[in-house]
């Protein structure tokens, strides 16, 4: 990454304001969404609202078609143009033809696009923002952090100094006394504009109506008190009927500020009286700049169902932590990565996209069903498809590609990491410039002997009725043979014969996840052969990362790179493959595997993997496993916040995957209980060895560990 | 119906009423703008835009408060203390007002002044935006508002303050004998 980059993420992470009023804002709004949304069902209403907007996206030329005949019809004048420069020039012909001197805006994520603003002041036209944080933003001379709440990361005493220097008088940092100073200082401005600019959140094509949503009432008067109104509204607000409109703000309120509606909605159909009796004088331009390229791309057309409420900014654990200015652009956070990559060039999310660790707790809140994850993966592969890996992930990859070598690397490096253990089972420093892999979390020292020698050392008994493929990933192979030890004896005691194929090797997850889909292509072959090769009746593994690898990845990177020959196998393969806690769950319920009875172990908590909670679905399996087995169950906050080990992610932003850690541990300490289970090594790893810096005496376990020791025999 | 409404518009800080009869409403508006000390000085009159619930009442008792105004200019507005207009639908499920605010004098008085005062025909309760979208009809209607509690904001540390740009007071009076296209 380059260091200018680094540098802006430092400074954000540096930022008690920023992180501060993002922390208490996202743990306050994942509580107020729950609620504004009691009684709706969530999957159907998105449902609703994707196949309304998909429709949209697929009939962009028709419906704008439409929406300027049906706008033009009531008095409206409408101009379609792809190029920002056409819009601007459009706007200051507009108004000079009306010898406009001074505009009010009230909130436009497309005009900050384009950067009008500056545009029409170098004009000499006098602009003023009218939503609050966006005049602070202005005052300030700043861009926005976040694309609802643009003045997120400011303290009421920086708006006061701000708001001193403009009012000539010295303020001090009382809030609604501050509200009402901007109050004060708006109307005049409101009052003497001759054009009010806006954006708007729908524009129906049936009716040619555009909807506008704000809490403040400025949208209000700018499009009531100038005799002028322009709208800029991107192509991608286009719905096709009216009644689309209810759906969409059913969700939008709720999933940006979990209001059940804002303030002020108003539907704009054609020219209205102004109130000297003229008509308005009413344009709307439909902005398309790259967003019809963008619904035409078989995979992106998906993002055009975004409907702007931010609810992934919200959600994301990495946007919590360092804001919306390090995106560098208007549109930020998992989504504003997406749309950058395509309103401005691929190139330009080439850092930004570093930044999400795949946790797809935004996927799970998207009110337009928007796999933003996904997206953001498939920005990944074309990046490295256009510019090729950096040349150490190449040459790393290269070795992950040759099973033979990676092994031989990582027991050599089982051999190396010894010093750095002194005996225990945790490399706690690392010299030099790998010191910050250990900053704040020690490594598991690579075990002496992998899972692969145990394995032909353990004995099972014979004549099992059910046999299963045990597919160990990497970390558990060579970090956690025990974890695979455990779930044999498990397996064994429910009559199946778990068998190990010796030619599994790395499941692609760490160069999938780096946009390297043809070396993770290459590692799913090996896999596919090596698990098939044995008729089992199960492929079974206990690394949610690896599960969904051979559940769900292997297939979709052969899809994305048009790679059909391996399909079928690689269907076949996931049809057969279970995670570990969903087996055995399975198999207490039939009664074949019996956890002993009327234990109180005391009280767990549990930990949710990304993988398993938000792809597989499965965090109910080991919840239920552990309080049957005797533990009662403490639930954490926010238990199903990434931990921030991401794989390779928490090495090469090792200081975002700190911070998330460290909430992590945290929240586990807090519940009182003295274990903690989860159902990844790779959580394991990341938490286990926080756990050991911290010093906390909290025991950190995978669930198969626990199980294994809690079989009646 | 109307007990939902109550509850949720009480939710986001709206003051709900009920009157049985326009002469009831327009008693409260009465004892309302004389508590409120609604006066002819710059920044403590009222406006009132034009509505079938002015049809429905003795104007005079209104006419003869000082500080009472019927003509609405953006100018006149913008120095008021309170509006009083009409709306014509109510949304149960969310305590959302909508009203056809193509006239702009409606604007203004809901828009410009501190305090808001919304007079609406019970009849025009409807379950939810749908329901409502279903009659609304924007052939008809160049602008139409939804209104839900006062102007609002959050802007400055996340703290939610009344009153920014538009009314910091909504108060609404639903009538049962109002009648109306309702």
């Amino acid at each position: 990454m380059q260091q200018e980059f680094k540098t802006s993420i430092d400074r954000a992470l540096h930022d008690a304001n920023l992180t501060g009023a993002l922390e208490k804002f996202s743990e306050a709004y994942k509580v107020n969404r729950a609620k504004a949304y009691e009684g709706i069902d969530f999957e159907a209403l998105r449902g609703h609202i994707a196949e309304r907007k998909g429709y949209a996206a697929a009939h962009l030329k028709e419906l704008s078609a439409r929406f300027q005949k049906n706008a033009e019809a009531k008095g409206a004048k409408v101009f379609c143009t792809s190029d920002p420069a056409e819009v601007r020039e459009y706007i200051l012909r507009v108004a000079q033809e009306n010898g406009v001197r001074s505009i009010v805006k009230s909130k436009s994520m497309a005009t900050e696009e384009i950067h009008l603003n500056s545009f029409l002041e170098k004009e000499g036209i006098e602009v003023n923002e009218t939503d609050l944080g966006e005049w602070i933003i202005q005052l300030a001379g700043q861009t926005p952090s976040h694309m609802v709440m643009p003045a997120i990361h400011m303290t009421k005493e920086e708006v006061a100094d701000l708001f001193s220097k403009e009012v000539e008088e010295r303020l001090t940092s009382d809030i609604p006394r501050l509200v009402k100073v901007a109050r004060q200082e708006m109307r005049p401005k409101f009052l003497r504009a001759d054009m009010g600019i806006s954006g708007g959140n729908m524009a129906v094509a049936e009716t040619g109506s555009i909807v506008l949503v704000t809490n403040e009432g400025n949208a209000r008067l700018v499009t009531s008190l100038p005799r002028i109104h322009i709208a800029v509204i991107g192509i991608e607000k286009l719905v096709e009927k009216f009644s689309d409109i209810a759906p969409i703000l059913k969700a939008l309120p709720r999933s940006a500020t979990a209001q059940l509606l804002t303030s002020y909605v108003s539907i704009i159909s054609g020219q209205t009286p102004n109130s000297d009796g003229s008509l308005k004088n009413l344009h709307i331009i439909l902005m398309d700049n790259k967003r019809s390229e963008m619904a035409a791309d078989p995979m992106f057309k998906e993002a055009m169902q975004c409907i702007r409420c931010a609810s992934c900014l919200n959600v994301c654990p990495i946007f919590r932590l360092v804001g919306g200015h390090v995106f560098g652009k208007v549109y930020t956070g998992g989504i504003g990565t997406i749309l950058t990559a395509w309103y401005d060039e691929l190139k330009s999310s080439e850092e930004i996209q570093g930044l999400c660790i795949q946790c797809g707790a935004c996927k799970d809140v998207c009110p337009g069903k928007i796999d933003i994850p996904g997206l953001i993966m498939e920005i990944r592969r074309r990046l490295v498809k256009e510019q090729g890996l950096p040349l150490l992930h190449k040459s790393i990859y290269s070795l992950v590609n040759n099973r033979r070598v990676f092994h031989g690397m990582l027991r050599a490096a089982s051999l190396a990491s010894r010093p750095f253990a002194k005996g225990t089972r945790f490399i706690r420093h690392l010299p030099m410039f790998l010191a910050d892999l250990t900053d704040g979390r020690s490594l598991p020292a690579i075990a002496a002997k992998p899972f692969r020698d145990v394995f032909k050392t353990i004995r099972q008994p014979k004549g099992l009725p059910e046999k299963a493929v045990f597919y160990a990933g990497c970390l558990i192979d060579f970090a956690y043979p025990e974890m695979g030890e455990a779930l044999i004896r498990i397996l064994n005691k429910a009559g199946i014969e778990v068998v190990f194929p010796e030619d599994q090797t790395c499941c692609g997850a760490p160069a999938r996840y780096s946009g390297a889909y043809e070396v993770a292509a290459n590692n799913a072959v090996d896999n596919i052969r090596a698990l098939l090769a044995e008729r089992a009746d199960y492929v079974v593994s206990a690394c949610p990362t690896c599960t969904v690898a051979l559940d769900h990845e292997f297939i979709t990177t052969f899809e994305s790179l048009g790679e059909t020959k391996w399909l079928p196998q690689a269907r076949e393969l996931a049809a057969r493959t279970i995670d570990f806690s969903t087996l055995v769950k399975r198999l207490v319920d039939e009664g074949r595997l019996t956890l002993k009875e009327g234990q109180q172990l005391g009280t767990i908590t549990y930990h949710d993997s990304c993988h398993l909670k938000r792809t597989m679905h499965a965090e109910q399996a080991p919840r239920q496993l552990l309080e049957k087995s005797g533990y009662q169950l403490t639930e954490m906050f926010e238990c199903d916040v990434c931990c921030g080990m991401g794989g390779s992610y928490s090495l090469k932003l090792p200081e975002i995957s700190a911070p998330m850690l460290k909430r992590k541990l945290t929240n586990i300490k807090n519940t009182g209980a003295p274990v903690v289970a989860m159902d990844c090594p790779g959580c394991v790893m990341q938490i286990r060895g926080g756990m050991d810096q911290d010093g906390a005496p909290v025991r950190v376990r995978h669930t198969v560990e626990i199980l294994a020791e809690q079989l009646e025999d | 119906m109307y007990e939902q409404f109550k509850v949720k518009a009480e939710g986001v800080s709206a003051e709900v009423h009920r009157f049985t009869t326009s002469a009831d409403a327009l008693a409260f508006l009465v004892d309302f703008l004389q508590e409120e000390e609604v006066t002819d000085q710059d920044g403590r009159y009222c406006v009132v835009a034009d509505s079938p619930f002015l049809g429905s009442i003795d104007r005079k008792q209104l006419a003869e408060i000082p500080g009472v105004f019927f003509d609405v200019t953006r100018e006149l507005a913008a120095g008021a203390k309170v509006g009083i207009s009409q709306v014509d639908w109510a949304l149960a499920d969310t305590g959302t007002l909508v009203q056809d605010a193509t006239a702009a004098d409606k604007r203004l008085v809901s828009t410009l002044p501190l305090i808001h005062i919304a007079m609406i025909a019970t009849s025009g309760l409807r379950p939810d935006m749908p329901a409502w979208l279903a009659d609304a009809d924007p052939d008809k209607a160049g602008y139409l508002a939804m209104i839900t509690g006062p102007s609002r904001t959050a802007d400055i540390e996340r703290v939610l303050t009344i009153g920014v740009h538009g009314p910091a007071r909504l108060v609404i009076c639903f009538i049962d004998e109002l009648g109306g296209p309702n």
